[in-house]
């Protein structure tokens, strides 16, 4: 348990807090603490159970430890599949969402045009939209598009890093768009003086001094795609099934394996949260420098 | 896309709209920016706003199984649609309203305490002490946990039979009788709210700290050379300071909240029960499982006209007697 009682720079307050402060900040964040590591513990420790330990009475501790469910849990289901599919998936739409949002971010922070303020109001209002709206239009225009085409966007990855890079698109502009106004403008400047393009100037100049707001938006992109549940149920095929839909399918056997559901999902969140928590600052940087205005 | 825009073929719109003998160089200035937007514009109209569109005229037709291959052929319903929708002593409508009274309540809740939880947390760990790194990285893991993993361990816990909710409850403490329901039944209603706050707290927590250090240090500094005690301090700074940061974050937590489909899915399957029965999963429903597309579409403009009203509203009276500078 971290000592929460010592204060050795208080930032904001020249004043040491007093007592009443202090005690209500520890009973505060121990129980915040509890309540947000209970299902960690719980899947942390289940994953390394016996069968037996699982579906009998709950045990806090494992009657022994092991490693059993983290072999089973790939053969159980076809995890490997869901798992590349996932990749590929996430990992697409979060390339394509990143580079549309530099391009984006770019315009609207460096130039003034008519329909900037329409275009930032527009794409940000469509994340207020219920997801369940358009989810039936989008899963008919796919199929028509489909039919018309040849093009298999409805069942395919391609259809779903589409869907997906647009869901993550508005937040990533909008943070963008906050990073690059904090890189100053002489920056680019000087080097169009240089003879860089404006293309030049932005790759050159003020991509490289946006990195850490580029890795931020990246993660939130990837982190959106890895996690979407409603368009994945309705959008992949048995081939095309992401880790979303295809987790679901441990509990439909006729036993469940709760050991090796909690194996998977811990394997399954390991890269997102391992890569959000390293970039997390950023992320709160991010928020600091675009959002919050 | 990118080589599109690396040759920086001028669109047809800026040429038309330049003068004929303004050098290609100008015309390009012009026109960059536009290019720029192309993609994001070309795809949110994909993947949004046409499909919105498509909706709305969907909810006009007659929209079942036999025309769904050919959608565009199906015969119009006029507000049939809709008059099935909100026909509240039928059994649809009455259904519907019924969902929309339970995701109201649940949405108020679940905001209040997100909220609250997210506010207090970033407000007591402002101030540094030992181990605030740590917890706030602890905190911040059920914001990044996918849905569908965090969601399904929850599930395990609040199993009848080997979860650890009713072995807490029950088994260790003796506070129920018998073994409790969560996942059917009334008690649903309070396991899926538990899950939602565990999950959209950190949200709160992150947007608030960010928010937090956008203010100035010297309006704490004059509160305490006032006398201000840390209380205080937070009372008549930190919270209407915020008051700006949270215009926006409530009603990001209000929409998300009240859009959520991927959390009761997960938790209750398919088939939700009545006492939890969000609108999405009750419009995902009344589409996919009755294959009544038409009826499904009307209740989503619905929702969403509904959404766009309380959010105006929302807008007008929170940014009463801002200053336009704020802006």
């Amino acid at each position: 348990m971290p000592d929460l009682s010592t204060t050795p720079v208080a930032r904001n307050s020249p004043m040491a807090p007093p007592r009443s402060f202090l005690w209500s900040r520890w009973i505060f964040l121990t129980l915040l603490t509890g309540f947000v590591l209970l299902p960690v513990y719980v899947m942390v420790s289940s994953s390394l159970k016996p069968l037996a330990d699982v579906t009998g009475q709950f045990r806090w501790l494992p009657s022994e430890l092991t490693i059993r469910p983290y072999i089973d849990i790939w053969s159980t289901v076809p995890l490997a599949r869901y798992f590349v599919n996932s990749l590929i998936v996430a990992g697409a739409a979060t390339v394509c969402s990143v580079v549309i949002a530099v391009f984006s971010a770019y315009a609207v922070s460096r130039y003034s045009f008519r329909g900037k303020r329409v275009f930032t109001v527009t794409v940000l209002s469509t994340q207020m939209f219920p997801g369940i709206l358009f989810l039936l239009p989008l899963f008919l225009l796919y199929v028509n598009i489909g039919n018309a085409t040849g093009i298999a966007l409805f069942g395919s990855r391609g259809g779903l890093i589409l869907t997906y890079l647009t869901f993550s698109l508005p937040f990533s502009i909008w943070m963008l768009i906050g990073y690059f106004d904090s890189v100053p403008r002489d920056l680019d400047e000087a080097a169009l003086v240089d003879g860089c393009g404006p293309l030049g100037a932005l790759f050159r100049v003020v991509v490289p001094a946006a990195i850490p707001g580029i890795v931020a938006v990246a993660v939130y992109a990837f982190m959106t795609a890895w996690g979407e549940v409603l368009f994945a149920s309705v959008m992949t095929n048995e081939t095309t099934r992401t880790l979303a839909v295809g987790l679901q399918g441990y509990s439909t056997l006729n036993d469940v394996y709760w050991n090796q559901i909690m194996a998977a999902s811990l394997v399954v969140s390991v890269p997102v949260v391992a890569g959000f928590l390293l970039l997390q600052r950023y992320l709160v940087a991010g928020l600091t420098a675009g959002a919050v205005k | 896309m990118t080589t599109t825009i690396e040759r920086g073929r001028p669109g047809t719109r800026p040429v038309k709209a330049a003068p004929a003998n303004r050098r290609p160089g100008r015309i390009r200035r012009i026109g960059l920016p536009y290019l720029l937007l192309l993609p994001a514009l070309v795809l949110e109209l994909l993947v949004h706003l046409v499909p919105m569109v498509i909706g709305i005229v969907m909810s006009f037709k007659v929209l079942t199984q036999f025309y769904i291959r050919d959608w565009g052929s199906a015969p119009w319903a006029g507000l049939d649609n809709y008059s099935l929708s909100v026909d509240f002593n039928a059994p649809v409508g009455e259904a519907l309203l019924h969902s929309f009274f339970v995701t109201v309540a649940f949405t108020l809740l679940s905001v209040a305490l997100c909220w609250l939880i997210g506010t207090a947390a970033a407000i007591f760990m402002q101030d540094t002490f030992r181990g605030r790194g740590l917890l706030r990285a602890l905190f911040l893991v059920p914001y990044a946990l996918p849905v569908y993993a965090a969601v399904i361990t929850w599930v395990f816990m609040f199993q009848h039979d080997n979860g650890l909710v009713n072995h807490v409850l029950h088994d260790q403490l003796g506070l129920t009788d018998k073994p409790s329901f969560w996942l059917i039944g009334d008690n649903s209603f309070y396991a899926l709210l538990t899950v939602s706050v565990w999950k959209g707290w950190p949200f709160a927590f992150l947007i608030v700290m960010a928010g937090l250090q956008n203010i100035p240090r010297e309006l704490y500094e004059a509160a305490a050379l006032d006398g201000a005690g840390i209380w205080q301090q937070i009372r008549r700074i930190t919270l209407p300071s915020l008051s700006p940061v949270n215009q926006v974050l409530v009603l990001v937590l209000f929409l998300w909240t009240f859009n959520d489909f991927n959390t009761p899915y997960v938790l209750f399957g398919r088939a939700a029960p009545e006492a939890a029965d969000l609108i999405s999963v009750h419009i995902y429903q009344a589409s996919f499982v009755t294959w009544n597309f038409g009826a499904g579409s009307a209740m989503s403009v619905l929702l969403l006209l509904f959404l766009l009203a309380v959010t105006g509203v929302y807008l007008a009276v929170t940014s009463r007697g801002r200053r336009p500078a704020d802006a």
